[in-house]
Formats: C-alpha cells, structure tokens, sequence
C-alpha cells in the first residue's frame, strides 16, 4: 500500500493525545487510592488535557487532507452501523469533547465531591467525565485499528496484532510525552509516567515484533491464477491496459526499494523502543528536563516510520493485476 | 432477484480495446458528469476508466497462450466495497444487484478502494470521487432507445460478442446457460466476494482423431476381404450379375 502522510500523522498523533489522557487519568486514579501523593495536580491535569486536546485536533485535521471531498466530511458518520472509519469519525470528535471537558473541570476547580463511597472514595464531576473519556478513548483506539485489520484482502493487516499495536503504542508514546510534559512544567507524577511509559512501549515492541514476525511468513492468499482462473503455473503480465498514470498504480504501491523498507524498519525498531527506554532509563538518574523530551520526540519520529512500514508491509491482491506496463 | 452481470468469454476477446473506448465514451458524456482525462495528449496521459483490456501471456516459449483479459467491476453479490463506505455513498442495488457510488455523497477517502480485491475503483482526480462501472446504468432502463441498445456500451460495442449481458440469477438467461455450459467461472474466488461477472475460459480448438480413427473400421472391402473371381464359365454368386 502507499503510505499516505495524511493517515500516517492521523494515526500517530491521536495516538498521543488518546496516550497522553490515559496518563493522566491513570495518575489521578493512582492518587485517588492514595498509590501517589495527591499534590496540586489540577493545573497540571488541565494543561496535560489541554495538550491532549491540541494532539486529536492536530490529527483530526490531518485526516481531511485524505479526503477528496473534504467539505462533505460530516456525512461519514452515517453508516457507523457496518463502517469501522465510520465509527471512528463518530469517535474521534466525542473524545475530544471529553478530554476538553474534563480538562476543562480540572482548570475551573469544579472538583468538590459530588458524594463519597462507603465514606472513602469521593467521587467528583473529573472522575466521572474522566471515566466516559477513557471508555471513548479505547473505543477509539479499537475503531481506529478495526480500520485497517477489517480489511481481509490486506493480511499483514487484518489480525487482532494490528489494534493491539495501536492501543500499546498509542499508550507508550502518550505516557511518554506525560512523563516529557510533567518533567517540564516540573509538576506531575514523572517517574509514574517513565514507569508505565516504558512497560507500555516494551509490551507494545512485543506485540509490533509478533506482527512483524507474523507477516514475514505469510503467504498471499490470491495467485495470478486466481485472479485471472487460468489454471498454468507460468503466467505473466504483458500489460496492464493503460501506459498512463493510473489511481491503481497510485495507491496500492509504496515505490520503495527492499532497502528502504529494511532500513525504516530497523530506524523504527530503535526510535519507538530501544531508544525511549533507555533515555526513560537515564532519566530516573539524571534529572533533566530535557531527557523524557528527547524521548518523546525520539519515539514520535520513531511511530511517523512505524505508521509508513506498516503501510509499505502490506500487500494488496490487486496488485497482481498491474505488475507491466507495456 | 436480478442480479445483472457481465459475462466475458475470453476466448473470443481478441484485446481490440473496444470496450474500453467504448465505455469511456458513453460515461464521460452522461449526466454524472465527466471521467476525467489530464493531458490526453501531452507527454504524461493519465484518467479514469471504468473498463481495461490487460494482456497475459500463458506458458514458456513456445508453449505460450495469449490471454486478453477485460476487467471492471465485478458486481459481487457480496461486496466487501459497500459496507466499509462511511457515507453509504457506495451502495448495492436492491432490484438488479448494480453496485454504484453516489457521486454527491462520496468523500473520496478511498477507503472503498481498499476493500475491493479486483482494484475496481478508481478515483477521478477531477471530481474527487471514486468511480467504477456502472453496468451502463443511464442506459440499459432507457426506454427512448431502441431495446436491442438497453445494453451496456462495452456490450454493444465487442465486434467478437465476447461480452454478453444479462440476469444471472435466471437460470435460462444467455448469460446463465453460458456459464452453465461453458466452464463460466469467478475471479478469485477465495474471498468469498461472490462475483456476479463471470469469465468464460481460454478453450483451445483441437482437432482430436485417433490412429484407429483414419481407417474406417466398417468398410466393407475390408471386411469382406478380396472379393470372390470365379472364372467366367461358372455362374456367380447371385446369378444376376455377371463381371
């Protein structure tokens, strides 16, 4: 497939944003059963919910640029019934809203119980919101990984890997800009964040490696014999009809050498795992602000080349009709 | 239910493009506006077409078999296509089984394209929808044409009658009896897409005779061996005839 730059930052960004609020309400839940000490993280909570926001805007506005028709975006929520990208447009604004409105709770103080639990857990309004948001969130992440593994005909894609790769790594690189962000405003929970930042993105390195390892043996499902039933095993393609530019040339073809395809695959192995955890690592002895930073921007890059291999990997039957131009 | 489709005898095709031409002729000058074509004829010509020949070739010098293969939309009874549209923009239709996009809802994410095994779609860099066969829909229910002419364009136009048209679904349509009797089969059919289009195969013409076959096996010369010479003084066999 041809990785496209709109989907690739779509994919990503909101994957830091969805990572980045799942952060920060896990920290907030943690300080609620007394796990973490409960400073004043409110401003914190409500600048972190800010830059969330600021990331799912970021690739909400991305996704237009995939669109042909971008000024008839809104009629894609129609058919949430079969449509996983449907869903997923139905999603995306509603976690924003969410995200907004619970950083938007934290930044006015509208934190006063609403009432207690068994005398023990008071319960307030950003709990609630906080609680809708994280469902969304992962309803997000499902909606936004069914996308590509609904597709049967593209089988690097179409397996469970495919949305457990999108929530894990959504996950790492929010909870590392969590960590990036804390470490440099210099409130927050960090080391928390570092912590599940670097579980998250060694468990997210497991699941990327089994797909890796899983679409490495696979075999195409479809033959030139299948697709033009003719029963011979030496067929060839002396020309596929048109000499001219075609959409079909366009969009099922990523143009790269084997080359390329390896080396991103090796820079994305480093730059989404290796590298993040070992600065998260140096970062539990050196203070600096600037390490969780370097990290996160190290990991971004890293995701932008994991979202184009994962594109470039996958193999559509179609293909197989437009091997010549002649 | 109809369930109308392409049948495509590739054995007949013999790759003259016609359909091609034709198709494109009869979609870019309908009401739905136009298929797209940029620099027809400057250095880099590129556009949208419903409908194209491809050629294969089959075997190893000089066991070889030339295959023109014509591709458009299958119409699939089961159309992977249609469910993954978000705007319900691509759609399968409930009286005759046509898949069609509506032009005015499609966003042009592409996301149909996809979902098609065939690469069926296409998207006009004009228009910014996706396009694909219409099995000539503005044409086959036109009742200000002659009824031989409620055909689709590719149809009309094969100069071999490799394309034939009509219901699949009725048992003793000419399309159904030529898949029936002639090997009609579906392009890859391990997804389970169910294409309606169906392609008739490559049938070589031979000629086959068996040695025994050149010697006529009842000839009576043969059978009754040399034929008896009695001398002429003796009667023959039947009395009637004499040499």
């Amino acid at each position: 497939m041809h990785p496209a730059f709109s989907v690739i930052l779509l994919t990503t960004l909101i994957g830091v944003g969805q990572g980045l609020f799942l952060a920060i309400y896990t920290s907030q839940l943690y300080a609620l059963a007394r796990l973490l000490p409960m400073p004043d993280h409110q401003r914190f909570f409500a600048l972190g919910s800010a830059v969330a926001v600021g990331f799912l805007v970021l690739g909400l506005f991305a996704s237009f640029f995939h669109l042909g028709r971008p000024e008839r975006a809104w009629r894609s929520a129609a058919r949430w019934r079969t449509s996983w990208l449907s869903r997923e447009v139905i999603l995306l604004p509603l976690v924003v809203m969410l995200v907004a409105a619970y950083g938007l709770i934290h930044g006015l103080g509208w934190t006063r119980p609403l009432f207690v639990i068994r005398g023990a857990l008071p319960v307030d309004a950003s709990l609630l919101v906080g609680a809708l948001a994280t469902v969304a969130v992962f309803a997000l992440f499902v909606a936004t990984g069914m996308i590509y593994a609904s597709i049967r005909f593209l089988r690097e894609w179409a397996s469970p890997l495919t949305v457990f790769n999108f929530i894990l790594l959504g996950g790492a690189s929010g909870f590392t800009l969590a960590a990036a962000f804390s470490a440099w405003v210099g409130s927050g929970p960090t080391r928390f964040y570092g912590t599940w930042a670097v579980i998250l993105t060694v468990a997210g390195a497991v699941t990327r490696l089994a797909s890796l390892y899983r679409n490495a043996r696979l075999a195409p499902k479809s033959t030139l014999q299948s697709a033009i039933g003719v029963r011979h095993p030496r067929i060839r393609q002396i020309t596929q009809g048109a000499m001219g530019r075609t959409f079909n040339n366009r969009e099922f073809f990523h143009g790269a050498s084997p080359r390329t395809i390896a080396a991103v695959r090796w820079f994305f192995l480093l730059a989404v795992f290796a590298i993040p955890v070992a600065l998260l690592a140096t970062a539990y002895v050196l203070s600096s602000v600037w390490i969780p930073a370097a990290a996160f921007a190290v990991q971004y890059a890293g995701l932008v080349a994991e979202r184009w291999y994962f594109f470039a990997d996958a193999r559509h039957p179609q293909n197989l009709y437009y091997q010549q131009v002649a | 239910m109809t369930q109308l489709a392409l049948v495509i005898d590739l054995n007949v095709c013999v790759g003259c493009h016609a359909c091609v031409t034709s198709c494109k002729e009869w979609n870019t000058s309908g009401w739905a506006g136009p298929l797209a074509d940029f620099n027809p004829y400057g250095p880099d010509p590129h556009g949208t077409f419903f409908n194209r020949v491809q050629t294969f070739e089959v075997g190893e010098y000089p066991n070889t078999m030339v295959v023109h293969f014509p591709k458009s939309c299958l119409h699939c009874e089961e159309p992977p296509c249609v469910p993954v549209c978000p705007t319900g923009a691509s759609y399968k239709r409930e009286e005759d089984g046509i898949v069609l996009v509506d032009y005015d809802k499609c966003i042009g994410c592409k996301y149909c394209s996809w979902a098609c095994p065939y690469g069926a779609r296409e998207l006009d860099e004009h228009q910014k929808v996706m396009k694909k066969c219409t099995l000539c829909v503005d044409r086959i229910y036109d009742e200000s044409l002659p009824e031989a002419e409620r055909r689709p364009a590719c149809v009309l136009a094969c100069p071999t009658n490799a394309r034939l048209f009509g219901d699949v679904h009725d048992p003793d349509s000419e399309v159904s009896v030529a898949i029936r009797e002639q090997g009609g089969y579906a392009l890859m059919p391990e997804w389970g897409t169910k294409p309606a289009n169906h392609y008739l195969p490559r049938r070589r013409t031979e000629l086959r005779i068996r040695p025994d076959e050149l010697i006529r096996a009842d000839n009576p010369l043969k059978k009754e061996g040399v034929p008896p010479k009695p001398p002429k003084d003796q009667p023959t066999l039947d009395e009637t005839t004499s040499w």
